[in-house]
């Protein structure tokens, strides 16, 4: 084929993703870029101020008190709990019901409801389950341990000194993995019918069935929700001020970032955190996308 | 299947296509409206209980007399204005300012007026005489460089120690506390007498920064605290180490562990209900316990079911924080903006705001028979009492220093290390003052 | 954008749909039926927190019936949330519309009629999810000011619709990655050209990507706060998530009122999980799944 007859061909795609290419050029490049002008800079109060001033911002921020010990530590808690909890929980269901049971569409329906419900409410629903209240004052899900007598699960839940923050990931959790077992549904379900009883034929039990025909199938979903969790657990912020407020104790880098921005008017320090937030999704991102290209020109 | 699709799909872009330029030119037609006419947009955190309530008393008075230019109430909710906040920085940024918007008099201001964002305002001040009817105290704690730059409209006070008389009652506590030994003891009595009780109820951070001001005030008094904020100010003495020591002594010893989930309102919230001795909280506590249900008050009778007094240490200093109006630079309706500012100084403004929101006029005429039984003895306080200006309500401290020790503090609080934290201190002094 | 609702599926044509519904065993399904409890505990919350007046609601009561029920915090809600409504529709609808279809025609551009360096534009799109809005909320509102964008809904309504791109083009170039190249290339034998071949041979199987896409961006952008309240300054305007955020006073917080009002806010985007709830299982499930 010509060099033009070739370009005829995918010079229309090219045209018609034009617009698209522009705006994500403009608003998200552009952005990026003027953020990290802003991190490289010398505009540390509300007088705009764009003299170069190197790695200043990043080297407070470094030696800011509060950025390894409580916002990368809870950040980090948070992120763990985050995402395995969301996928244990959301492939259970997704385990449950993949095989089929009356109410399906019931069941389907009340998992991925939480989702629908913004979090500056649910933050608020939450903080009264989690109340951490001792004594006579007791409420929220400890009253109900207390009822149970399960005394051993009351605890400070988002107020725990060590792992208060994976507390917090519980309204996440519970928000996310419906998403997920939707995603892990339709995993197990893409895995082929036959192929599962060319299995069972051959004499294989249940349980191998799914661990040698169905759980493979199940890598590229997996490493999706994974790269999807991880991102939005390192953005998150409505949830954390929605139920922690801008406190020390439940500190997030993306709160941090705001506290920085809007109230202290340190605009290189704020946008240094954005930047090292963005390098942080990168290093989760960057995988994936390797990983989907080269299963792309494999498949 | 696919012929509907294909149908859904045409009609969908169609009615998106429709529905969107007709958004637009209603939005299109409304700014050009805008520019035409008058239209006085006030900014503000007020969107709730007393404050709300007060604001649209002003908002019906101003109506009445300016009826060509009507009043646009663009207040945005958050705590203490943390959204509001922002997004003003942000409409400041982008040159789209409101007419007027509200700030805490003082230091906050600071970074509206380095960055020209707000215009100084002693003429009005002049034209109206607001500088003969303000304390001069005031007006001088919240002059910038000789410049007056937003008309207060309230006072609060921050310095109130809030107790339940029948919890000390039965703890043996004949009169309230005041001084810092006298504290002590009432707290243990209390600590002694019941486990279920709060000697002393705390709320979330900024309130712990609020109870930690109120120290530092009991303990350097008026004119110690007052250095505190200049540049020749000592972070480093002794007296602010007994208050570090004494504010870490309240948090390890006599308050509730499940403070950081408490919201202020929750933290008194436990002294009327018996539940907590005393709370140390500015006076909009006041309105709360008193305030009528249907506004979701507690309605409780002040003098009754509770009684106040000075932080112990704090009796005759008047902790302050105002809430002021400014000007900002290019608004859109100035004219209208500087009739509001007048408006808002003026004694029937004040007069008709301040009872509804639960603090007192900025202005030393008010009416006391408007006001009830905590802002009479408010009223009195303010005209004798040794002014100084809070620190967690914007006053002593612009925002990169009120950040910084809010930082500092709520790592104290995690780690109870009270040399670092006067470290941090010191530091913050440094880099700001 | 919620930093929490704004997540994408992946998405494929599938062959088989559901499996045979049969009787399943009695364990599984009481652990479901658990799990449907704890899942509506917070639900229960809410409800019950609604239908309280203003004395019953605190933390301490969370649990119990209302004594008393009275629907006075679902009438405020509604008085207060009520004239934002309209703005919330009339921002949903054309932005939801608009970002799905530009989704398709990019998904599909990416997927089936690829130009030289396709996979490293949408590499780069996809880098576009993960920006966080705060830090940029000052210059992007500076420079929809400065070129004049016409303010208010239509200039939120952009705002997400830029900021959609990404995702949209993520959930249908994976959806029709699935497409078999032979009915691209029996297109190509009719000689058709490109946006007659998405017209009559990807259009019409479309639907589950349309609907995935279409859920994802509804809530999205109907549960977003932070673009509304930083885009739209004029309060009349406002989507109803700002108007939400305001019955929070800065004084009280008339707990009844909130989660009257957040049910309420929240009860479109539930009715459209509802009404297209099948439609986009079908869609997650359509298929073998690509990562």
């Amino acid at each position: 084929m010509t060099r033009l007859r070739r370009v005829r061909r995918w010079g229309p795609g090219l045209l018609l993703l034009t617009p698209s290419i522009i705006l994500i050029a403009v608003f998200v490049y552009g952005l990026i870029g003027w953020n990290i002008k802003v991190s490289l800079s010398d505009w540390r109060t509300s007088v705009k101020s764009t003299h170069y001033a190197g790695f200043a911002a990043y080297k407070d921020l470094n030696s800011d008190p509060v950025w390894w010990s409580y916002n990368m530590r809870h950040l980090a808690v948070f992120t763990v709990a985050f995402i395995v909890g969301t996928l244990i929980v959301g492939w259970t269901l997704a385990f449950l019901l993949d095989k089929g049971v009356r109410g399906e569409g019931f069941f389907r329906a009340v998992y991925l409801f939480p989702m629908a419900i913004s979090f500056i409410a649910a933050g608020i629903v939450w903080r009264w389950l989690m109340n951490p209240a001792p004594g006579d004052r007791t409420s929220g899900l400890n009253a109900i341990f207390d009822k149970l007598g399960l005394h051993a699960l009351e605890n400070q839940w988002y107020l725990g000194q060590n792992w208060g923050m994976a507390a917090m990931a519980m309204p996440a959790v519970w928000a996310l993995s419906g998403y997920i077992m939707a995603l892990f549904l339709a995993g197990f379900r893409g895995v082929p019918e036959e192929l599962r009883e060319a299995a069972r034929m051959d004499g294989a039990s249940e349980y191998r069935v799914y661990r040698h025909v169905v759980f493979p199938h199940l890598r590229p979903v997996t490493l999706s929700a994974l790269i999807i969790l991880g991102h939005i657990s390192i953005k998150v912020f409505d949830l954390i001020v929605a139920i922690g407020g801008k406190q020390v104790i439940t500190m997030v880098p993306a709160v941090y970032m705001w506290i920085n921005i809007y109230d202290a008017h340190d605009y290189a320090k704020g946008a240094a955190i954005a930047t090292l937030l963005l390098l942080g999704i990168s290093i989760l991102i960057v995988p994936y996308l390797i990983f989907t290209v080269r299963s792309e020109r494999n498949a | 299947m696919s012929q509907l699709m294909r149908k859904l799909g045409v009609l969908a872009v169609l009615a998106a296509a429709l529905a969107l330029p007709a958004a637009g030119s209603a939005g299109h037609a409304s700014a050009v409206k805008a520019k035409a006419s008058c239209e006085l947009s006030v900014f503000s955190w007020w969107t709730g209980g007393g404050e709300a309530a007060g604001l649209t008393k002003l908002q019906a008075i101003w109506n009445k007399t300016n009826p060509s230019c009507k009043f646009k109430n663009e207040a945005v909710a958050g705590g203490a204005g943390t959204n509001a906040k922002a997004v003003l920085a942000q409409r400041l940024q982008a040159h789209n300012p409101p007419d007027s918007f509200q700030g805490h008099a003082g230091k906050e201001l600071l970074d509206y007026i380095k960055a020209g964002q707000v215009m100084p305002i002693d003429s009005l001040y002049k034209q109206y005489g607001f500088d003969k009817v303000m304390p001069k105290q005031l007006l001088s704690q919240i002059r910038y460089k000789g410049h007056l730059y937003s008309v207060p409209v309230n006072i609060h006070r921050a310095n109130v120690l809030w107790y339940n008389p029948a919890v000390l009652k039965k703890a043996g506590i004949t009169a309230a506390p005041t001084t810092w030994a006298q504290f002590l003891k009432d707290l243990k009595a209390i600590k002694a007498k019941d486990s279920g009780v709060t000697p002393l109820a705390l709320g979330e951070q900024w309130t712990q920064k609020h109870l930690f001001e109120t120290i530092l005030i009991s303990t350097l008094g008026p004119s110690g605290w007052n250095k505190l904020w200049t540049k020749g100010g000592n972070w480093n003495s002794g007296g602010v180490k007994t208050a570090i020591a004494r504010f870490d002594d309240l948090l390890k010893n006599y308050t509730n562990s499940d403070a950081a989930s408490l919201t202020w309102q929750d933290a008194g919230k436990l002294v009327i209900d018996g539940k907590a001795a005393f709370n140390v909280m500015g006076d909009w506590a006041d309105g709360y316990f008193s305030g009528s249900t249907a506004g979701g008050n507690l309605a409780k009778k002040p003098g009754k079911d509770y009684k106040w007094t000075a932080v112990p240490g704090t009796t005759g200093v008047y902790d302050w924080l105002s809430d002021s109006f400014t000007l900002p630079k290019g608004a859109p309706h100035a004219a209208a903006a500087k009739k509001w500012l007048a408006f808002l100084g003026s004694e029937k403004a004040q007069d008709t705001f301040n009872p509804v929101k639960g603090s007192i006029p900025a202005r030393q005429d008010a009416k006391k028979s408007l006001y009830g039984p905590y802002l009479k003895w408010a009223l009195g306080q303010w005209k004798s009492d040794t002014l100084v200006g809070s620190l967690t309500h914007g006053v002593v401290a612009d925002n990169a220093w009120n950040t910084a020790i809010d930082t500092a503090l709520g790592t104290f609080i995690q780690t109870h290390d009270e040399s670092s934290f006067q470290k941090a201190l010191v530091t913050a002094h440094g880099k700001n003052a | 954008m919620s930093s929490l609702s704004q997540t994408p599926p992946i998405v494929a044509p599938v062959p088989r749909l559901r499996r045979r519904a049969r009787s399943a065993p009695l364990a599984r399904y009481a652990l479901l039926l658990l799990f449907a409890v704890i899942v509506l505990i917070p639900v229960y919350v809410l409800v019950v927190t609604s239908f309280k007046g203003v004395l019953e609601t605190d933390a301490s009561h969370a649990w119990s019936l209302p004594h008393l029920w009275t629907t006075e915090a679902w009438s405020q809600a509604w008085t207060q949330l009520s004239p934002n409504l309209g703005n919330s529709f009339k921002l949903v609808i054309p932005a939801t519309v608009i970002s799905v279809v530009l989704g398709a025609l990019n998904g599909f551009v990416l997927s089936k009629w690829k130009f030289p360096g396709a996979d490293i534009v949408f590499t780069l799109f996809l880098f576009g999810m993960f920006i966080p809005y705060q830090a940029v909320m000052i210059p992007l509102t500076t420079l929809l000011e400065d070129v004049h964008f016409p303010a208010g809904i239509p200039r939120l309504a952009f705002a997400h619709i830029v900021y959609g791109i990404p995702i949209t083009a993520l959930i249908f170039r994976n959806y029709y990655a699935t497409i078999p190249n032979d009915l691209m290339e029996a297109a190509r034998m009719d000689r058709a050209g490109m946006l007659r071949t998405f017209w009559s041979v990807v259009l019409p199987i479309s639907m589950p990507a349309f609907v995935v896409a279409a859920i994802w961006q509804f809530t999205s952008i109907w549960n977003d706060f932070l673009f509304a309240v930083f885009i739209i300054t004029d309060p009349a305007k406002w989507p109803v998530t700002v108007a939400l955020n305001n019955t929070t006073g800065s004084l009280v917080t008339p707990y009844n009122l909130q989660m009257s009002a957040a049910l309420l806010a929240s009860l479109p985007t539930l009715i459209v999980y509802v009404l297209l709830g099948r439609y986009f299982m079908r869609g997650l499930m359509a298929g073998a799944l690509k990562g």
